[in-house]
């Protein structure tokens, strides 16, 4: 306990720590660097790949909202990339290109499945929960399979990207790659705000302890919920600039090992960190490109060395870049 | 006399064949420490949890202030005045000590989930919270994560915490549980400078904190309440030396 007494506690109230947050701030400059690269005579291959890492990232950042802030693994996560892609590519079929039109459409289906799954899996904890979400992956896996106007079992391509007020934006490799980027930087900004908020105090102190949170008088389940259906829609918007990306949406898009790649992104790059899930989404992609240009046999490769570096290293990259730094706050 | 700002009437609860609490009333006063004391397995917690809302009594009505609680769920307590501490210290680890307690006052603020505005650097939240530790004595361990502050200081911050609650009431499990005697003497010297400003319910084993302390004290044994008074009378009742103090001398 302190030692001085209550009464001249009054004058002296330290400062708070200054947190600096220099690791995200690099990721940013370097990736808006790339493209210089590729200038001097960097593949082009490499925008394409680091375009889809950075649309996973949005994804991967999703999932560590509430996975990593709010305690909750979610491993139905890949249900919202395929709402948000199914939803731009379904549109498109339709002879609707219009962002400004699918963009709402997305980010309020994805809101939907969010609140009606989130409110029945959040009455579950532990590996219920887990196990719930899947289920409801699963189901939207399937429903997408069975959607036999729109390409079922074989997917969907898309003839048409989409447009913002008639402009055609994501013609441009390097100009879809700035729209990915920008996003990112939007959904993590966004991330760490709501993180440093009121509610994302909630979240973060009820993953800790829930009983607290809720004798202090707070619904738990409440905030969880709010933290699911943002965490769906920003998958959601992952889902749409994929679909624009690879002209061509799949059920596969949904399906379980994707929920599982997405936890094993933010798992590698360090739960919790927000940042670590971009790295690690970066990571994981290109390490993925990399080995399966070596070998036809990469993922023999690619399984034992994510194992051993989620071993040897606790908290993934963004861990090893605070341990590297010489302090335990990201 | 006013309304009692706790009220329980024949409360009962069993598991099993086991009568945890055997129709228990109960009393406290606005502004009363009041004991309970008990042998192990009296039922202390029991009822500790049923007035918090964490268990839900078979029979018998929880009156806070008057009205009845016995339904409400434990954040409608809470947003109530009904606050209680652990007997298990319970905070949040992570967060700093000023964060715990402010996560207290948000609870009571207009916008408690609010989403975008910084809640760290958010001073209609900051200042209730640096006078809750000041109150306490916690000032100058405010920026340090709970979860590393010393096991009496962790008692402090979780009356920090409940008082940020604007309580009526105050529930304490267990307070010295644990706790050092140097670090235990500062808690009642606490709790005394405390004491008048809301009611408060002292579940403890500490006998002589007990009779520092308390206006009244309740003496609890097999789920029921075997007496129930002044220190001094309570002490002196027949029942309760051969039930309780008894065994300790």
């Amino acid at each position: 306990m302190a030692s001085a007494p209550a009464n001249s506690a009054a004058t002296t109230r330290p400062v708070a720590p200054t947190v600096r947050r220099l690791a995200p701030l690099v990721i940013f400059i370097l990736l808006a660097l790339l493209p210089l690269g590729s200038m001097l005579g960097l593949p082009g291959h490499w925008l394409t790949l680091v375009t889809r890492a950075m649309i996973f990232a949005i994804a991967a950042l999703s999932l560590d909202l509430v996975l990593g802030i709010g305690g909750l693994i979610s491993f139905g996560h890949a249900a919202f990339v395929g709402i948000g892609a199914y939803g731009a590519g379904i549109l498109i079929t339709e002879g609707q290109t219009e962002l400004l039109v699918a963009l709402p459409v997305i980010l309020l289906a994805c809101a939907v499945f969010a609140t009606v799954t989130g409110y029945v899996s959040l009455r579950t904890r532990g590996v219920a929960f887990i196990m719930i979400t899947l289920a409801f992956g699963q189901m939207a896996f399937y429903f997408a399979q069975a959607l036999s106007a729109y390409g079922g079992d074989d997917g969907l391509t898309l003839y048409e990207k989409s447009t913002l007020l008639g402009h055609e934006i994501f013609g441009n490799r390097t100009g879809f790659y700035y729209i990915a980027l920008g996003t990112l930087a939007f959904c993590y900004g966004l991330a760490r705000r709501l993180v440093a908020s009121r509610f994302g105090r909630v979240l973060r102190a009820a993953r800790e302890n829930a009983v607290r949170v809720t004798i202090t008088g707070y619904d738990v389940n409440h905030v969880r919920l709010g933290a699911y259906v943002i965490s769906g829609m920003m998958a959601g918007l992952a889902g749409f600039l994929l679909a624009n990306q690879t002209d061509f949406v799949s059920p596969a898009y949904m399906s379980w090992p994707r929920s599982g790649e997405l936890i094993f992104m933010v798992v590698l790059g360090g739960v919790g960190s927000l940042y670590g899930a971009i790295l690690g989404a970066l990571a994981f992609l290109v390490t993925e490109d990399v080995l399966s240009s070596l070998t036809h046999n990469w993922k023999i490769i690619f399984g034992p060395l994510i194992v051993l570096f989620v071993l040897f290293t606790h908290g993934g990259i963004a861990g090893l870049v605070a341990k590297l730094r010489g302090r335990r706050d990201g | 006399m006013a309304e009692p700002a706790l009220a329980l009437k024949g409360l009962a609860k069993s598991f099993g064949a086991l009568k945890v609490t055997n129709g228990v009333d109960l009393s406290i006063a606005p502004g009363e420490l009041h004991a309970l004391i008990g042998p192990n397995g009296a039922g202390k917690t029991t009822l500790v949890h049923q007035i918090s809302g964490t268990l839900k009594p078979d029979a018998g009505a929880i009156l806070f202030g008057g009205q009845d609680i016995t339904r409400l769920s434990p954040q409608a307590r809470a947003r109530a005045g009904l606050a209680r501490t652990f007997q298990i210290t319970s905070t949040i680890p992570s967060l700093s000590a000023l964060e715990n307690v402010a996560l207290g006052v948000q609870a009571h603020s207009a916008h408690p989930l609010s989403l975008f505005r910084d809640a760290a650097s958010d001073e209609a939240l900051n200042t209730p919270a640096w006078e809750a530790l000041e109150a306490v004595g916690l000032a100058e361990r405010a920026h340090a994560p709970a979860g590393s502050l010393s096991h009496g200081e962790k008692r402090a911050l979780e009356i920090a915490m409940a008082l940020t609650l604007q309580p009526k009431l105050i529930l304490l499990d267990e307070p010295l549980a644990g706790v050092g005697h140097e670090e235990g003497e500062r808690l009642i010297g606490l709790l005394n400078s405390l004491k008048g400003r809301f009611a408060m319910l002292l579940v403890e084993h500490d006998m002589s904190a007990v009779f520092a302390l308390a206006d009244r004290v309740t003496v609890l044994v097999y789920g029921g309440v075997i007496a129930s008074g002044a220190p001094a009378a309570v002490r002196a009742d027949p029942a309760v030396r051969q039930a309780y103090l008894g065994e300790e001398g």
